[in-house]
């Protein structure tokens, strides 16, 4: 009985040996992977990046980039090849090119057109309400008023 | 009504990036292999395991490349469009198994014998097409989704379309639609072919 037991526990260890085998390799490696990945997108689940996806795709391209680093290949090398297959799509930093212009360059546009739209609306409204002296008829009628004001508020 | 004229215009032009927008299908993410050459493979052959089929054997015939695997839904929902096409015997159609034992979610590979997973995809899918039929000129064997990664494989089922000279000329990511296959595909091949 004793002994079973025995041998169901390390059974148990020798699976749980087996499924955290990846992490062990090196460290240096599991960094440079951690960094590369987090730079690209899952593409099943397209909001996880790679390094935080479980999904089984995600499984094979973090092997193929362990790989790729135990080749010796530099971060640029890792990150071309996974450009020229799956696209600049995998990358969560797209690249600047005559493509990307308006996805780089269009916030900051927006942003100037808008702050502009807004100093023009100000400078006209500021000019429609620049005070204008009154001319001696208004002045007149002002008095009255102003006099009719006094004298109602005398009386009662 | 000057003062109505400029919201409204923001208005329209909101909802026109809207409807462009929301009609885009996030899942089709263009592919930088068109109009490049087809990656080279050298793969096992599903009915007959001893010997390799590679994409070169077939420069100078249009064909087409389908990622398939028995455990992939879609799979099953275009099968009868590609049964059709193999029918009319327009070009060599490929087919790439893809990840057949281990890429079913339903096969715990802790379980299964070194050794024993090429036998179990032989096994698997050639059961599934003896059941649903085959329309594959003939099928390759990518056990472990390699392949498929410089294919920039990521949903399956996909097909290519590869010329004459070996060059991906479309993509197509989800399952073929009779309408996409009449539509894109056929018009494609024909244009091809000449």
């Amino acid at each position: 009985m004793l002994l079973l037991l025995a041998m169901a526990a390390i059974a148990g260890q020798a699976t749980h040996a087996g499924k955290a085998k990846p992490l062990a390799d090196d460290e240096l490696t599991e960094k440079r992977l951690i960094a590369i990945s987090s730079e690209l997108r899952c593409l099943v689940c397209q909001n996880e990046s790679l390094a935080g996806s479980h999904a089984e795709l995600a499984n094979d391209l973090r092997r193929e980039i362990r790989t790729l680093i135990h080749d010796g290949k530099s971060d640029n090398e890792i990150m071309e090849f996974m450009v020229s297959r799956y696209g600049d799509f995998v990358r969560y930093r797209p690249p600047l090119k005559g493509s990307t212009l308006l996805l780089w360059f269009g916030p900051g546009l927006l942003f100037v057109l808008g702050l502009g739209g807004l100093v023009l609306y100000l400078r006209r409204r500021d000019l429609a309400i620049k005070d204008t002296p009154l001319t001696a008829d208004e002045q007149r009628q002002a008095d009255v008023l102003l006099h009719d004001h006094e004298s109602s508020q005398g009386r009662s | 009504m000057n003062r109505f004229l400029w919201p409204l215009i923001g208005f329209i032009v909101l909802v026109v990036l809207l409807a462009v927008g929301l009609n885009l299908n996030p899942r089709d993410v263009p592919s930088p292999l068109i109009g490049k050459p087809a990656p080279n493979f050298s793969l096992a052959r599903l009915h007959a395991p001893d010997q390799e089929f590679s994409p070169k054997e077939l420069l100078g015939k249009v064909w087409l490349l389908n990622v398939w695997a028995s455990w992939c839904v879609s799979c099953r929902q275009e099968h009868p469009v590609l049964v059709e096409l193999a029918k009319s015997q327009t070009v060599p159609l490929v087919g790439l198994n893809y990840k057949e034992v281990r890429g079913d979610g339903a096969i715990d590979m802790d379980k299964v014998a070194a050794g024993s997973e090429k036998g179990m995809v032989v096994e698997r899918a050639g059961a599934w097409l003896s059941k649903h039929g085959d329309p594959y000129t003939l099928s390759v064997l990518d056990i472990d989704g390699r392949v498929g990664i410089d294919y920039g494989v990521y949903g399956v089922p996909e097909t290519y379309v590869i010329d004459k000279a070996g060059i991906i000329r479309m993509k197509h990511t989800g399952p073929i639609t009779p309408e996409i296959y009449s539509s894109k595909i056929l018009p494609l091949l024909a244009e091809l072919s000449k």
